[in-house]
């Protein structure tokens, strides 16, 4: 568009030499973007391998990169069972913080009293720490799995249901008013106005959430403690942590890191999808 | 002298109102906040169809909140508002000071949402929501989101979408306020055009003597604390206006008689008992 017809006439003719070394730092800072961290990832992992070389460091102490990344390939066939059930209660939690989180603070917008009735209680169950209610659930709850689930989702969904209820609330005051002037039912505000104006809301507390649910499945299951069938990544660390087996204490941790930063950047990319075309979170300027 | 006391236009004033067959009626309406702030006291008001009636007076007179009472967005604490035949859905739109479109929305979604909001079959209305926009002058724009248009262009698809409906009366609360003088100018004749074309009846509130006498056949002045119409003016120039009538020697008249009385409003040389 027009936009990009005056960007490739101002290259082809008026570029000088300011305007060069602009687009140059430009692109030195997007090359960086990625690189530095890699770099800084690079420099760590080699002064680790130095160090437990140099030093001679046992293994049963710090392993080395090398051992844990060969232990990962190895143990993989055990991992991959613990992780699957991880990755099960966090996908499920996370699930289930959307429905019930999106889903009350629409009930919350539809209705002051039963805002004004449950929103405290909400808080109560955030600000408690999910170590000290663990045990409870446990003793209550008899599906280990359900346990789990329990617990990550009261750590997951507050931030969806504080995020979305901000979001709800948040519609231009002035397009209100026109909804109200057409005779807008409370479905079509709802539909048309309020929740396009929560998503980006909505988007950003799931991203907490997605973090949080992880944490959630992983400290519960270090509460809940013995193994047998349906124990995941922390059971693992817990396990190799009673046998000094630390390679594959690490292997385990690195999985959990690694589904970690997978689960932020695939709903950076959601984010990126739904909002590119109009949010101001998501539009790239010059 | 009473509040309601005003200088009448005769009655062979306003050539260009050719009907004046009551649309709305505004009548004894006082409006009061929060128990003891008085934002209206007794207004009277008769809109006539086709009329181009403007609220003129400075910030604090009520100009908004009788829009706001007229567009039923709040309820009058004393006297009543009456349509002359039964208000339609659709029969009424307003236009804000911001363009307030739905940033998610493209151009096009957002001029069809009264028709969405009515339940209208969209695949039939859209037509008229794309002959709407090429009045205004965006068909190309239909499918663009609202942040890629510049401040006029959105006020541009504002508009569209308050007269897409063909409505009866539309409001508009300084809309071309934000807005640079080169721009609202230009504004200021398509309005007049667009008014033509539809055929409907506007109330425009405004701070601008100039704005208001170039664009009305009405001209209420109003005063603050309490809000209240002192006096009303007719610009009895034809319509529709082009750019030559804002030199012409008419305009300057006008502007002088609706200053002045502005400045009785704001208290002047007006002396009220």
């Amino acid at each position: 568009m027009s936009a990009i017809d005056q960007s490739t006439n101002l290259q082809e003719s008026t570029l000088d030499r300011e305007e060069l070394a602009r687009i140059r730092n430009q692109r030195i800072a997007k090359i960086g973007k990625w690189a530095l961290p890699l770099l800084v990832f690079i420099i760590v992992i080699g002064g680790w391998h130095w160090l437990v070389t140099a030093k001679e460091i046992p293994h049963y102490i710090l392993p080395g990169p090398g051992l844990i990344a060969k232990t990962l390939w190895q143990d993989f066939p055990i991992l991959v069972g613990s992780w699957m059930v991880t990755l099960t209660v966090t996908g499920l939690a996370l699930t289930l913080a959307v429905v019930f989180g999106g889903g009350l603070a629409i009930l919350f917008t539809q209705s002051k009293w039963i805002e004004m009735s449950f929103f405290p209680y909400a808080v109560v169950l955030q600000v408690t720490p999910i170590v000290a209610i663990a045990p409870l659930i446990f003793i209550y709850v008899d599906s280990k799995i359900a346990g789990l689930l329990i617990c990550a989702w009261i750590v997951a969904f507050f931030p969806v249901l504080s995020n979305t209820t901000l979001g709800l609330n948040s519609a231009d005051h002035n397009l209100r008013d026109l909804f109200q002037v057409y005779g807008a039912t409370r479905w079509q505000k709802l539909r048309y106005l309020q929740l396009p104006a929560a998503l980006p809301y909505f988007l950003g507390g799931l991203r907490i959430a997605g973090g949080l649910s992880l944490i959630g499945a992983v400290v519960a299951e270090f509460v809940a403690g013995s193994g047998g069938i349906g124990s995941g990544l922390a059971f693992r660390i817990l396990e190799s942590s009673y046998r000094l087996n630390m390679p594959r204490m690490f292997a385990a941790l690195s999985l959990i890191v690694i589904t970690g930063v997978a689960i932020y950047l695939i709903l950076s990319y959601i984010t990126w999808l739904l909002l590119r075309k109009w949010h101001d979170s998501a539009i790239k300027r010059d | 002298m009473t509040p309601t006391q005003t200088k009448t236009a005769p009655a062979t004033a306003g050539a260009a109102t050719s009907s004046t067959q009551n649309l709305l009626s505004v009548q004894a309406v006082d409006k009061v906040f929060a128990g003891d702030v008085v934002a209206l006291k007794n207004l009277n008001l008769e809109v006539h169809e086709n009329d181009f009636l403007s609220l003129l007076g400075p910030s604090g007179c009520g100009k908004s909140t009788a829009l706001r009472l007229i567009a039923n967005l709040i309820e009058p604490t004393r006297g009543s508002i009456r349509w002359g035949t039964k208000r339609q859905n659709g029969d009424l739109s307003v236009v804000f000071q911001e363009p307030t479109l739905m940033p998610w929305a493209s151009v096009l979604d957002n001029v069809i949402l009264p028709f969405r909001l009515s339940g209208a079959n969209l695949s039939e209305v859209k037509d008229r929501a794309m002959e709407m926009l090429g009045l205004v002058g965006l068909e190309a724009f239909a499918n663009a989101y609202p942040r890629e248009l510049s401040g006029g262009m959105k006020m541009r698809a504002s508009i569209a979408r308050a007269l897409v409906t063909h409505p009866r009366l539309m409001l508009m609360d300084e809309p071309f306020a934000a807005l640079d003088e080169i721009t609202r100018f230009k504004l200021n004749n398509d309005l007049l055009l667009l008014k033509e074309k539809i055929g409907c009846t506007v109330i425009f509130v405004t701070h601008s003597v100039f704005e208001s006498v170039f664009l009305s056949n009405r001209i209420v002045i109003m005063a603050a604390r309490p809000g209240r119409v002192i006096q009303e003016l007719s610009v009895d120039a034809p319509h529709p206006r082009e750019e030559e009538f804002r030199t012409s020697a008419e305009y300057a008249a006008h502007c002088r008689a609706a200053s002045d009385a502005l400045h009785e409003a704001m208290g002047g040389t007006h002396v009220s008992h």
